[in-house]
Protein backbone atom coordinates (compact mmCIF):
# COMPACT_ATOMS: atom_id res chain seq x y z
CA UNK A 1 0.00 0.00 0.00
CA UNK A 2 1.53 3.78 -0.98
CA UNK A 3 0.94 5.13 2.55
CA UNK A 4 1.88 8.72 0.94
CA UNK A 5 -1.54 9.19 -0.29
CA UNK A 6 -3.07 8.31 3.31
CA UNK A 7 -5.56 10.71 4.46
CA UNK A 8 -5.70 11.89 8.26
CA UNK A 9 -8.41 13.51 9.55
CA UNK A 10 -11.16 11.34 11.12
CA UNK A 11 -13.93 13.38 8.94
CA UNK A 12 -11.99 12.66 6.21
CA UNK A 13 -11.47 9.00 6.94
CA UNK A 14 -15.69 8.41 7.78
CA UNK A 15 -16.84 9.86 4.37
CA UNK A 16 -14.78 7.64 2.25
CA UNK A 17 -15.92 4.71 3.69
CA UNK A 18 -19.64 5.77 3.63
CA UNK A 19 -18.90 6.55 -0.39
CA UNK A 20 -16.87 3.10 -0.43
CA UNK A 21 -19.63 1.63 1.41
CA UNK A 22 -22.42 3.19 -1.26
CA UNK A 23 -19.95 1.82 -4.30
CA UNK A 24 -20.19 -1.28 -2.99
CA UNK A 25 -23.95 -2.06 -2.23
CA UNK A 26 -23.69 -1.06 -5.85
CA UNK A 27 -21.51 -3.16 -7.13
CA UNK A 28 -23.32 -6.55 -5.13
CA UNK A 29 -27.16 -5.06 -5.15
CA UNK A 30 -27.36 -7.08 -8.31
CA UNK A 31 -26.14 -10.13 -7.26
CA UNK A 32 -28.10 -9.75 -3.81
CA UNK A 33 -31.06 -9.20 -5.83
CA UNK A 34 -30.84 -11.96 -7.90
CA UNK A 35 -29.83 -14.88 -5.02
CA UNK A 36 -33.14 -13.01 -3.26
CA UNK A 37 -34.88 -13.31 -5.98
CA UNK A 38 -34.24 -16.70 -7.12
CA UNK A 39 -35.67 -18.13 -3.63
CA UNK A 40 -38.83 -16.01 -3.33
CA UNK A 41 -42.24 -17.45 -4.84
CA UNK A 42 -44.04 -15.95 -7.93
CA UNK A 43 -46.10 -13.87 -5.74
CA UNK A 44 -43.21 -12.45 -3.53
CA UNK A 45 -41.52 -11.98 -6.72
CA UNK A 46 -44.32 -9.44 -8.32
CA UNK A 47 -45.11 -8.14 -5.84
CA UNK A 48 -45.83 -3.98 -5.39
CA UNK A 49 -43.78 -3.84 -2.04
CA UNK A 50 -40.04 -4.41 -1.78
CA UNK A 51 -39.25 -7.33 -0.40
CA UNK A 52 -35.75 -7.74 0.50
CA UNK A 53 -35.82 -11.55 1.57
CA UNK A 54 -38.65 -14.01 0.40
CA UNK A 55 -40.44 -15.32 4.22
CA UNK A 56 -39.52 -18.59 3.50
CA UNK A 57 -36.80 -19.70 1.02
CA UNK A 58 -37.63 -21.50 -2.11
CA UNK A 59 -35.17 -23.80 -2.35
CA UNK A 60 -37.50 -25.80 -4.69
CA UNK A 61 -37.36 -23.01 -7.05
CA UNK A 62 -33.85 -24.99 -8.39
CA UNK A 63 -35.14 -27.93 -8.27
CA UNK A 64 -37.69 -27.14 -10.54
CA UNK A 65 -34.93 -25.15 -13.16
CA UNK A 66 -32.67 -28.05 -12.73
CA UNK A 67 -35.10 -30.89 -13.91
CA UNK A 68 -36.71 -28.96 -16.64
CA UNK A 69 -37.73 -31.39 -19.56
CA UNK A 70 -37.73 -27.73 -21.87
CA UNK A 71 -34.38 -26.72 -20.86
CA UNK A 72 -32.76 -29.43 -18.92
CA UNK A 73 -30.24 -26.76 -16.77
CA UNK A 74 -28.62 -29.96 -15.31
CA UNK A 75 -26.95 -30.99 -19.22
CA UNK A 76 -26.22 -27.12 -19.87
CA UNK A 77 -24.28 -27.28 -16.61
CA UNK A 78 -22.28 -30.45 -17.94
CA UNK A 79 -21.72 -29.22 -21.23
CA UNK A 80 -20.14 -25.86 -19.90
CA UNK A 81 -17.90 -27.58 -17.20
CA UNK A 82 -16.87 -30.38 -20.61
CA UNK A 83 -16.10 -27.25 -23.13
CA UNK A 84 -14.27 -24.70 -20.25
CA UNK A 85 -11.98 -27.81 -19.15
CA UNK A 86 -11.53 -29.07 -22.66
CA UNK A 87 -10.62 -25.46 -23.54
CA UNK A 88 -8.28 -24.45 -20.91
CA UNK A 89 -6.63 -28.05 -20.82
CA UNK A 90 -5.74 -27.40 -24.95
CA UNK A 91 -4.97 -23.87 -24.73
CA UNK A 92 -2.28 -24.28 -21.74
CA UNK A 93 -0.53 -27.18 -23.73
CA UNK A 94 -0.13 -25.26 -27.14
CA UNK A 95 0.45 -22.09 -24.73
CA UNK A 96 3.25 -23.89 -23.14
CA UNK A 97 4.91 -25.37 -26.15
CA UNK A 98 4.23 -22.53 -28.30
CA UNK A 99 6.01 -20.20 -25.71
CA UNK A 100 9.25 -22.35 -25.27
CA UNK A 101 9.67 -22.53 -29.20
CA UNK A 102 9.61 -18.84 -28.92
CA UNK A 103 11.14 -18.27 -26.00
CA UNK A 104 13.96 -20.81 -26.34
CA UNK A 105 14.64 -21.94 -29.56
CA UNK A 106 16.24 -20.36 -31.59
CA UNK A 107 15.10 -20.89 -35.32
CA UNK A 108 15.45 -18.99 -38.30
CA UNK A 109 12.61 -16.57 -38.62
CA UNK A 110 11.60 -16.41 -35.08
CA UNK A 111 10.87 -12.75 -34.46
CA UNK A 112 9.15 -12.48 -37.81
CA UNK A 113 6.95 -15.23 -37.12
CA UNK A 114 6.24 -13.74 -33.61
CA UNK A 115 5.56 -10.28 -34.80
CA UNK A 116 2.84 -12.06 -37.35
CA UNK A 117 0.67 -13.23 -34.40
CA UNK A 118 1.06 -10.34 -32.62
CA UNK A 119 -0.21 -8.46 -35.33
CA UNK A 120 -3.70 -10.60 -35.29
CA UNK A 121 -5.00 -9.66 -31.97
CA UNK A 122 -5.38 -6.46 -33.66
CA UNK A 123 -8.41 -7.82 -35.81
CA UNK A 124 -11.66 -8.00 -33.65
CA UNK A 125 -13.03 -11.75 -32.84
CA UNK A 126 -16.44 -10.79 -34.27
CA UNK A 127 -14.85 -10.07 -37.52
CA UNK A 128 -13.94 -13.78 -37.86
CA UNK A 129 -17.04 -16.05 -37.03
CA UNK A 130 -18.35 -15.66 -39.78
CA UNK A 131 -15.94 -17.36 -41.82
CA UNK A 132 -15.40 -20.08 -38.71
CA UNK A 133 -18.99 -20.32 -38.52
CA UNK A 134 -18.48 -21.71 -42.59
CA UNK A 135 -14.89 -24.05 -41.67
CA UNK A 136 -16.66 -25.60 -37.83
CA UNK A 137 -19.86 -26.50 -40.44
CA UNK A 138 -17.81 -27.64 -43.24
CA UNK A 139 -15.64 -29.81 -40.63
CA UNK A 140 -19.44 -31.81 -39.33
CA UNK A 141 -19.03 -30.16 -36.44
CA UNK A 142 -22.05 -28.17 -36.27
CA UNK A 143 -24.02 -28.65 -32.97
CA UNK A 144 -21.24 -30.12 -31.25
CA UNK A 145 -19.10 -29.75 -28.04
CA UNK A 146 -15.81 -29.89 -30.07
CA UNK A 147 -17.33 -27.42 -32.33
CA UNK A 148 -16.77 -25.20 -29.30
CA UNK A 149 -14.27 -25.84 -28.14
CA UNK A 150 -11.84 -26.39 -31.03
CA UNK A 151 -11.42 -22.27 -32.57
CA UNK A 152 -10.15 -21.32 -28.98
CA UNK A 153 -7.71 -23.95 -28.14
CA UNK A 154 -4.86 -21.72 -28.73
CA UNK A 155 -4.39 -18.10 -28.06
CA UNK A 156 -1.54 -15.61 -29.44
CA UNK A 157 -2.14 -13.62 -26.41
CA UNK A 158 -1.49 -16.21 -24.15
CA UNK A 159 1.15 -17.56 -25.32
CA UNK A 160 2.48 -13.79 -25.42
CA UNK A 161 2.36 -13.82 -21.50
CA UNK A 162 4.17 -17.03 -20.59
CA UNK A 163 6.85 -16.07 -23.02
CA UNK A 164 7.27 -12.97 -21.49
CA UNK A 165 7.20 -14.77 -18.26
CA UNK A 166 9.85 -17.69 -19.72
CA UNK A 167 11.85 -15.09 -21.05
CA UNK A 168 12.84 -13.98 -17.62
CA UNK A 169 14.37 -17.58 -16.34
CA UNK A 170 18.39 -16.98 -16.42
CA UNK A 171 19.46 -18.21 -19.73
CA UNK A 172 22.50 -19.77 -17.61
CA UNK A 173 20.39 -22.84 -16.48
CA UNK A 174 18.97 -23.81 -19.58
CA UNK A 175 22.87 -23.66 -21.16
CA UNK A 176 23.88 -25.79 -17.61
CA UNK A 177 21.52 -28.02 -18.33
CA UNK A 178 21.98 -28.66 -21.88
CA UNK A 179 25.88 -29.53 -21.18
CA UNK A 180 24.88 -31.74 -18.81
CA UNK A 181 22.39 -33.66 -21.64
CA UNK A 182 18.82 -32.63 -20.78
CA UNK A 183 16.81 -32.64 -23.34
CA UNK A 184 14.56 -29.50 -24.30
CA UNK A 185 11.01 -31.74 -23.68
CA UNK A 186 12.60 -32.57 -20.43
CA UNK A 187 13.70 -29.12 -19.23
CA UNK A 188 10.38 -27.53 -20.30
CA UNK A 189 8.28 -29.99 -18.21
CA UNK A 190 10.61 -30.20 -15.42
CA UNK A 191 12.44 -27.19 -15.26
CA UNK A 192 10.01 -24.52 -16.99
CA UNK A 193 6.47 -25.38 -15.90
CA UNK A 194 7.22 -25.90 -12.80
CA UNK A 195 8.87 -22.32 -12.52
CA UNK A 196 5.82 -20.49 -14.04
CA UNK A 197 3.06 -22.10 -12.02
CA UNK A 198 1.55 -19.40 -10.94
CA UNK A 199 1.74 -17.39 -14.73
CA UNK A 200 -0.28 -21.21 -15.79
CA UNK A 201 -2.56 -20.92 -13.11
CA UNK A 202 -3.95 -17.50 -13.89
CA UNK A 203 -4.06 -18.05 -17.65
CA UNK A 204 -5.81 -21.17 -16.77
CA UNK A 205 -8.51 -19.38 -14.71
CA UNK A 206 -8.61 -16.62 -17.27
CA UNK A 207 -9.78 -19.34 -19.99
CA UNK A 208 -11.92 -20.64 -17.74
CA UNK A 209 -13.70 -17.89 -16.85
CA UNK A 210 -13.83 -16.72 -20.99
CA UNK A 211 -15.05 -19.90 -21.67
CA UNK A 212 -17.60 -20.44 -19.23
CA UNK A 213 -19.47 -16.64 -20.45
CA UNK A 214 -18.78 -17.26 -24.34
CA UNK A 215 -22.10 -16.29 -25.81
CA UNK A 216 -22.05 -15.29 -29.35
CA UNK A 217 -19.65 -18.70 -31.27
CA UNK A 218 -21.44 -21.18 -28.65
CA UNK A 219 -25.08 -19.44 -29.63
CA UNK A 220 -24.26 -19.79 -33.76
CA UNK A 221 -22.48 -23.28 -33.90
CA UNK A 222 -24.99 -25.25 -31.79
CA UNK A 223 -29.09 -26.01 -32.25
CA UNK A 224 -30.03 -28.90 -30.37
CA UNK A 225 -30.85 -28.61 -26.86
CA UNK A 226 -28.31 -31.34 -25.82
CA UNK A 227 -25.46 -29.44 -26.89
CA UNK A 228 -26.16 -25.55 -25.88
CA UNK A 229 -24.03 -24.78 -22.83
CA UNK A 230 -25.17 -22.39 -19.72
CA UNK A 231 -24.78 -18.91 -21.13
CA UNK A 232 -26.83 -20.25 -24.24
CA UNK A 233 -29.75 -22.25 -22.15
CA UNK A 234 -30.36 -19.58 -19.62
CA UNK A 235 -31.10 -17.08 -22.52
CA UNK A 236 -33.43 -19.34 -24.26
CA UNK A 237 -34.94 -19.94 -20.87
CA UNK A 238 -35.43 -16.54 -20.38
CA UNK A 239 -37.51 -15.73 -23.46
CA UNK A 240 -39.38 -19.16 -22.58
CA UNK A 241 -40.46 -18.33 -19.36
CA UNK A 242 -42.51 -14.84 -19.61
CA UNK A 243 -42.96 -13.75 -15.86
CA UNK A 244 -41.19 -16.24 -13.80
CA UNK A 245 -38.63 -14.16 -12.91
CA UNK A 246 -38.05 -16.66 -9.59
CA UNK A 247 -36.74 -19.03 -11.81
CA UNK A 248 -35.23 -16.72 -14.00
CA UNK A 249 -33.28 -15.43 -11.28
CA UNK A 250 -32.38 -19.84 -9.87
CA UNK A 251 -31.14 -19.92 -13.48
CA UNK A 252 -28.81 -16.97 -12.89
CA UNK A 253 -27.42 -18.20 -9.98
CA UNK A 254 -26.36 -21.59 -11.05
CA UNK A 255 -24.40 -19.83 -13.94
CA UNK A 256 -23.19 -17.43 -11.55
CA UNK A 257 -22.42 -19.53 -8.63
CA UNK A 258 -19.06 -21.49 -9.94
CA UNK A 259 -17.48 -17.86 -11.12
CA UNK A 260 -18.46 -16.51 -7.56
CA UNK A 261 -16.57 -19.41 -5.57
CA UNK A 262 -13.71 -19.44 -8.36
CA UNK A 263 -13.19 -15.73 -7.48
CA UNK A 264 -13.44 -15.95 -4.39
CA UNK A 265 -10.52 -18.84 -3.58
CA UNK A 266 -8.32 -17.40 -6.66
CA UNK A 267 -8.55 -13.82 -6.19
CA UNK A 268 -5.22 -13.04 -5.77
CA UNK A 269 -4.22 -15.05 -9.09
CA UNK A 270 -6.97 -13.52 -10.85
CA UNK A 271 -6.36 -9.77 -9.75
CA UNK A 272 -2.95 -9.99 -10.30
CA UNK A 273 -3.60 -11.76 -13.74
CA UNK A 274 -5.58 -8.56 -15.04
CA UNK A 275 -2.66 -5.68 -13.13
CA UNK A 276 0.01 -7.16 -15.15
CA UNK A 277 -1.65 -8.20 -18.48
CA UNK A 278 -4.64 -5.61 -18.79
CA UNK A 279 -6.17 -9.43 -19.53
CA UNK A 280 -9.68 -9.20 -21.35
CA UNK A 281 -10.79 -9.34 -25.00
CA UNK B 1 26.85 -29.37 -40.17
CA UNK B 2 26.10 -25.87 -38.84
CA UNK B 3 23.21 -25.73 -41.88
CA UNK B 4 22.15 -29.00 -40.96
CA UNK B 5 21.68 -27.73 -36.85
CA UNK B 6 20.09 -25.40 -38.33
CA UNK B 7 17.69 -26.85 -40.19
CA UNK B 8 17.46 -29.66 -37.21
CA UNK B 9 16.48 -27.04 -34.53
CA UNK B 10 13.92 -25.42 -37.03
CA UNK B 11 12.23 -28.17 -37.66
CA UNK B 12 12.38 -29.32 -33.86
CA UNK B 13 10.75 -25.72 -33.29
CA UNK B 14 7.86 -26.39 -36.35
CA UNK B 15 6.75 -29.45 -34.11
CA UNK B 16 6.35 -27.46 -30.58
CA UNK B 17 4.73 -24.83 -32.24
CA UNK B 18 2.27 -26.91 -34.59
CA UNK B 19 -0.55 -27.44 -32.44
CA UNK B 20 -0.97 -23.76 -31.88
CA UNK B 21 0.08 -22.63 -35.58
CA UNK B 22 -2.52 -25.04 -37.16
CA UNK B 23 -5.76 -23.56 -34.97
CA UNK B 24 -4.27 -19.56 -34.94
CA UNK B 25 -3.92 -20.25 -39.01
CA UNK B 26 -7.39 -22.00 -39.89
CA UNK B 27 -9.42 -20.01 -36.84
CA UNK B 28 -7.83 -16.53 -37.19
CA UNK B 29 -5.70 -16.02 -39.97
CA UNK B 30 -7.43 -17.65 -42.52
CA UNK B 31 -10.88 -16.15 -41.11
CA UNK B 32 -9.39 -12.55 -41.74
CA UNK B 33 -8.40 -13.15 -45.64
CA UNK B 34 -12.30 -15.23 -46.66
CA UNK B 35 -13.90 -12.84 -45.05
CA UNK B 36 -12.70 -9.78 -46.26
CA UNK B 37 -12.57 -11.90 -49.66
CA UNK B 38 -16.51 -12.37 -48.93
CA UNK B 39 -17.88 -9.02 -48.28
CA UNK B 40 -16.29 -8.02 -51.79
CA UNK B 41 -19.19 -10.41 -52.87
CA UNK B 42 -22.54 -9.38 -53.88
CA UNK B 43 -24.05 -12.98 -53.28
CA UNK B 44 -21.89 -15.89 -51.65
CA UNK B 45 -22.32 -19.53 -51.77
CA UNK B 46 -20.94 -20.93 -48.19
CA UNK B 47 -21.18 -24.02 -49.27
CA UNK B 48 -19.84 -24.24 -53.18
CA UNK B 49 -17.59 -21.45 -51.36
CA UNK B 50 -18.02 -18.96 -54.81
CA UNK B 51 -19.25 -15.91 -55.28
CA UNK B 52 -20.99 -13.52 -57.81
CA UNK B 53 -20.87 -9.70 -58.46
CA UNK B 54 -17.57 -8.92 -57.36
CA UNK B 55 -17.35 -5.63 -56.54
CA UNK B 56 -18.27 -2.48 -53.05
CA UNK B 57 -22.11 -3.69 -53.63
CA UNK B 58 -22.76 -5.27 -50.29
CA UNK B 59 -20.33 -2.21 -48.59
CA UNK B 60 -23.07 0.36 -50.68
CA UNK B 61 -25.74 -1.73 -49.23
CA UNK B 62 -24.55 -1.78 -45.37
CA UNK B 63 -23.51 2.09 -45.84
CA UNK B 64 -26.94 2.97 -47.04
CA UNK B 65 -29.51 0.70 -44.93
CA UNK B 66 -30.96 2.64 -42.15
CA UNK B 67 -30.62 0.00 -39.18
CA UNK B 68 -26.73 0.11 -39.50
CA UNK B 69 -26.78 3.77 -39.18
CA UNK B 70 -28.82 2.90 -35.95
CA UNK B 71 -26.28 0.04 -35.04
CA UNK B 72 -23.52 2.62 -35.98
CA UNK B 73 -25.16 5.59 -33.76
CA UNK B 74 -25.98 3.58 -30.92
CA UNK B 75 -22.40 1.83 -30.54
CA UNK B 76 -21.14 5.24 -30.60
CA UNK B 77 -23.06 6.59 -28.15
CA UNK B 78 -22.40 3.46 -25.86
CA UNK B 79 -19.07 4.17 -26.16
CA UNK B 80 -18.94 8.04 -25.59
CA UNK B 81 -21.15 7.33 -22.39
CA UNK B 82 -19.35 4.17 -20.65
CA UNK B 83 -16.32 4.99 -21.86
CA UNK B 84 -15.47 8.77 -19.94
CA UNK B 85 -18.23 8.14 -17.37
CA UNK B 86 -16.69 4.42 -16.06
CA UNK B 87 -13.27 5.83 -16.32
CA UNK B 88 -13.84 9.00 -13.92
CA UNK B 89 -16.05 6.30 -11.44
CA UNK B 90 -13.15 4.00 -11.94
CA UNK B 91 -10.61 6.28 -10.98
CA UNK B 92 -12.33 7.47 -7.88
CA UNK B 93 -13.09 4.25 -6.41
CA UNK B 94 -9.53 3.43 -6.93
CA UNK B 95 -8.61 6.36 -5.03
CA UNK B 96 -10.70 6.07 -1.89
CA UNK B 97 -9.72 1.95 -2.17
CA UNK B 98 -5.95 3.61 -2.20
CA UNK B 99 -6.28 6.05 0.60
CA UNK B 100 -5.56 3.75 3.35
CA UNK B 101 -8.26 3.06 5.32
CA UNK B 102 -9.19 -0.24 6.90
CA UNK B 103 -11.29 -2.81 5.14
CA UNK B 104 -10.26 -2.05 1.51
CA UNK B 105 -9.53 -5.39 1.12
CA UNK B 106 -13.26 -6.13 1.82
CA UNK B 107 -13.74 -3.35 -0.79
CA UNK B 108 -11.79 -4.87 -3.28
CA UNK B 109 -13.11 -7.99 -3.01
CA UNK B 110 -16.99 -6.61 -3.44
CA UNK B 111 -15.70 -4.08 -6.37
CA UNK B 112 -13.75 -6.46 -8.44
CA UNK B 113 -16.02 -9.35 -8.26
CA UNK B 114 -18.41 -8.13 -11.20
CA UNK B 115 -15.26 -9.01 -13.41
CA UNK B 116 -16.15 -12.73 -13.02
CA UNK B 117 -19.74 -12.77 -13.79
CA UNK B 118 -21.65 -13.40 -17.25
CA UNK B 119 -23.20 -10.94 -18.84
CA UNK B 120 -26.11 -12.96 -19.44
CA UNK B 121 -26.93 -13.83 -16.21
CA UNK B 122 -25.85 -10.80 -14.63
CA UNK B 123 -27.91 -9.08 -17.93
CA UNK B 124 -30.92 -11.24 -16.26
CA UNK B 125 -30.52 -9.71 -12.46
CA UNK B 126 -30.61 -6.40 -14.31
CA UNK B 127 -33.48 -6.82 -16.64
CA UNK B 128 -35.50 -7.92 -13.13
CA UNK B 129 -34.52 -4.33 -11.42
CA UNK B 130 -35.26 -2.60 -13.87
CA UNK B 131 -38.83 -3.99 -14.37
CA UNK B 132 -41.55 -1.16 -15.28
CA UNK B 133 -44.14 -2.84 -12.93
CA UNK B 134 -42.02 -4.80 -10.61
CA UNK B 135 -38.07 -3.50 -10.66
CA UNK B 136 -37.02 -2.62 -7.47
CA UNK B 137 -35.08 0.21 -9.44
CA UNK B 138 -38.56 2.38 -10.12
CA UNK B 139 -39.75 1.61 -6.75
CA UNK B 140 -36.44 3.00 -5.14
CA UNK B 141 -36.99 6.46 -7.40
CA UNK B 142 -40.89 5.81 -6.34
CA UNK B 143 -39.47 7.00 -2.84
CA UNK B 144 -38.12 10.07 -4.25
CA UNK B 145 -41.43 10.78 -6.20
CA UNK B 146 -39.72 10.15 -9.52
CA UNK B 147 -43.01 8.54 -11.52
CA UNK B 148 -41.93 4.90 -13.20
CA UNK B 149 -40.05 4.91 -16.55
CA UNK B 150 -40.05 1.81 -18.91
CA UNK B 151 -36.77 0.72 -18.83
CA UNK B 152 -36.84 -1.46 -20.92
CA UNK B 153 -39.92 -1.66 -23.13
CA UNK B 154 -39.76 2.34 -24.08
CA UNK B 155 -37.67 2.87 -27.48
CA UNK B 156 -36.22 6.26 -26.01
CA UNK B 157 -35.28 5.23 -22.60
CA UNK B 158 -33.69 1.87 -24.09
CA UNK B 159 -30.42 3.49 -24.72
CA UNK B 160 -30.11 4.46 -21.37
CA UNK B 161 -30.88 1.61 -19.58
CA UNK B 162 -28.07 -0.05 -21.56
CA UNK B 163 -25.39 2.59 -20.62
CA UNK B 164 -25.99 2.14 -16.90
CA UNK B 165 -25.30 -2.04 -17.50
CA UNK B 166 -22.73 -1.50 -19.48
CA UNK B 167 -21.00 1.09 -17.01
CA UNK B 168 -21.53 -1.13 -14.39
CA UNK B 169 -20.38 -3.79 -15.75
CA UNK B 170 -16.90 -1.78 -16.75
CA UNK B 171 -16.16 -0.48 -13.29
CA UNK B 172 -14.56 -3.76 -12.05
CA UNK B 173 -11.60 -4.17 -14.73
CA UNK B 174 -10.84 -0.30 -14.33
CA UNK B 175 -9.90 -0.56 -10.99
CA UNK B 176 -7.75 -3.45 -10.52
CA UNK B 177 -6.12 -1.59 -13.41
CA UNK B 178 -6.20 1.89 -11.22
CA UNK B 179 -5.38 0.80 -8.22
CA UNK B 180 -2.33 -1.29 -9.24
CA UNK B 181 -1.04 1.97 -10.84
CA UNK B 182 -1.66 4.11 -7.87
CA UNK B 183 0.16 1.55 -6.04
CA UNK B 184 2.90 1.83 -8.58
CA UNK B 185 3.39 5.61 -8.10
CA UNK B 186 6.69 6.48 -6.33
CA UNK B 187 6.12 7.87 -2.70
CA UNK B 188 8.18 10.03 -2.60
CA UNK B 189 6.48 12.38 -5.26
CA UNK B 190 4.07 12.74 -2.66
CA UNK B 191 6.37 13.60 0.12
CA UNK B 192 8.40 16.01 -1.77
CA UNK B 193 5.04 18.06 -2.28
CA UNK B 194 3.92 17.69 1.33
CA UNK B 195 7.31 19.50 2.14
CA UNK B 196 6.23 22.15 -0.45
CA UNK B 197 2.94 21.85 1.38
CA UNK B 198 0.85 21.48 -1.76
CA UNK B 199 -3.36 20.78 -1.17
CA UNK B 200 -4.64 17.26 -2.18
CA UNK B 201 -6.37 18.71 -5.23
CA UNK B 202 -3.15 20.00 -5.95
CA UNK B 203 -1.24 16.68 -5.52
CA UNK B 204 -4.05 14.96 -7.62
CA UNK B 205 -3.78 17.11 -10.45
CA UNK B 206 -0.27 17.53 -10.50
CA UNK B 207 1.91 13.98 -9.42
CA UNK B 208 -1.30 11.24 -10.34
CA UNK B 209 -2.74 12.51 -12.90
CA UNK B 210 0.65 12.70 -14.87
CA UNK B 211 1.84 9.66 -13.54
CA UNK B 212 -0.96 8.09 -14.39
CA UNK B 213 -1.19 9.26 -17.91
CA UNK B 214 0.48 5.70 -19.91
CA UNK B 215 -2.35 3.52 -17.95
CA UNK B 216 -5.15 6.53 -18.41
CA UNK B 217 -4.07 6.10 -22.58
CA UNK B 218 -4.18 2.06 -22.33
CA UNK B 219 -7.73 2.56 -20.06
CA UNK B 220 -9.03 4.59 -23.22
CA UNK B 221 -8.10 2.51 -25.83
CA UNK B 222 -9.45 -0.97 -24.03
CA UNK B 223 -12.33 0.23 -23.20
CA UNK B 224 -13.26 2.08 -26.50
CA UNK B 225 -12.14 -1.26 -28.28
CA UNK B 226 -14.68 -3.14 -25.87
CA UNK B 227 -17.84 -0.69 -26.31
CA UNK B 228 -17.20 -1.14 -29.69
CA UNK B 229 -17.43 -4.59 -29.82
CA UNK B 230 -20.91 -4.42 -26.99
CA UNK B 231 -22.93 -7.44 -27.88
CA UNK B 232 -23.33 -10.06 -24.76
CA UNK B 233 -24.82 -6.89 -22.89
CA UNK B 234 -27.01 -5.93 -25.12
CA UNK B 235 -28.89 -9.48 -25.35
CA UNK B 236 -28.29 -9.79 -21.57
CA UNK B 237 -30.27 -6.89 -21.10
CA UNK B 238 -33.00 -7.12 -23.52
CA UNK B 239 -33.11 -10.97 -25.07
CA UNK B 240 -32.64 -9.10 -28.13
CA UNK B 241 -31.76 -5.68 -29.65
CA UNK B 242 -34.47 -3.92 -27.38
CA UNK B 243 -37.50 -2.62 -28.55
CA UNK B 244 -38.36 -1.61 -31.80
CA UNK B 245 -34.17 -2.59 -32.53
CA UNK B 246 -33.79 0.23 -30.16
CA UNK B 247 -30.81 -0.60 -28.40
CA UNK B 248 -28.85 -2.64 -31.90
CA UNK B 249 -24.94 -2.57 -31.96
CA UNK B 250 -22.70 -3.54 -34.77
CA UNK B 251 -21.80 -6.27 -33.35
CA UNK B 252 -25.60 -7.27 -33.29
CA UNK B 253 -26.44 -6.20 -36.55
CA UNK B 254 -23.57 -8.20 -37.97
CA UNK B 255 -24.87 -11.34 -36.28
CA UNK B 256 -28.23 -10.78 -37.04
CA UNK B 257 -27.28 -10.24 -40.96
CA UNK B 258 -25.40 -13.75 -40.98
CA UNK B 259 -27.20 -16.30 -39.13
CA UNK B 260 -31.01 -14.27 -39.08
CA UNK B 261 -30.73 -12.86 -42.31
CA UNK B 262 -28.39 -14.86 -44.05
CA UNK B 263 -26.70 -12.33 -45.83
CA UNK B 264 -23.13 -13.81 -45.51
CA UNK B 265 -21.55 -10.95 -47.67
CA UNK B 266 -23.55 -8.32 -46.05
CA UNK B 267 -22.37 -9.39 -42.64
CA UNK B 268 -18.73 -9.73 -44.04
CA UNK B 269 -19.20 -6.55 -45.01
CA UNK B 270 -20.29 -4.64 -42.07
CA UNK B 271 -17.39 -7.05 -39.73
CA UNK B 272 -14.82 -5.26 -42.34
CA UNK B 273 -16.36 -1.71 -41.42
CA UNK B 274 -16.28 -2.33 -37.40
CA UNK B 275 -12.67 -3.53 -37.84
CA UNK B 276 -11.68 -0.39 -39.82
CA UNK B 277 -13.42 2.06 -37.24
CA UNK B 278 -11.82 0.54 -34.29
CA UNK B 279 -8.90 0.56 -35.58
CA UNK B 280 -9.10 4.11 -36.89
CA UNK B 281 -9.97 4.88 -33.05
CA UNK B 282 -7.29 3.37 -31.81
CA UNK B 283 -4.67 4.81 -33.69
CA UNK B 284 -5.96 8.23 -32.95
CA UNK B 285 -6.49 7.69 -29.32
CA UNK B 286 -2.55 6.27 -29.53
CA UNK B 287 -1.61 9.10 -31.50
CA UNK B 288 -3.13 11.61 -29.46
CA UNK B 289 -1.85 10.20 -25.98
CA UNK B 290 1.61 10.25 -27.64
CA UNK B 291 1.78 13.92 -28.41
CA UNK B 292 0.29 14.74 -24.55
CA UNK B 293 3.62 12.84 -23.52
CA UNK B 294 5.87 14.62 -25.89
CA UNK B 295 4.57 17.95 -24.82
Amino acid sequence: MNDSMKIESRWAKALVIILLTLGAITMLFPFFWMISGSLKTIREITSPEIIWWPEEEQWDNYTTVLTMKTNPFGIYFKNSIIVAVANTVFTLLTTILGAFAFSRLEFKGRDKLFSVLLATMMVPSQMYIITNFITITRMNLYDSLWAQILPYTASVFYIYLLRQFFNQIPDQIYLAAKVDGCSDWKYLWKMMVPNAKSSLVTIGLFNFIASWNAYLWPLMVTGKVEKRVLSIGLKYFASDSGTDYHLMMAGATIVILPLIVIYLVFQKYIIQGIARGGLKG
Amino acid sequence: MVGQNQKKTFLKAMLYLLPALVIIAVFVVWPMFHTLRMSFFEKFNIFTKTGEGFGLSSYIWVLEDPTFHKALINTFIYAVVTVPVSIIISLAIAILLNSGIRGSKFFQTAYFLPYVTNAIAIGLAFRFIFHSEFGVFNKFLGFFGIDAVRWLTDPDWAMVTLCIFGTWSALAFKIVIFLSGLQGIDPQLYQAARIDEAGKWKMFTKITLPQLGPIMAYQFVIATINAFKAYNEVVGLFGDDGPLHSAITMVYYMYDKFYNANRYTIAAASGVIMFIIIMLFTFIQLGMSNRKADQ
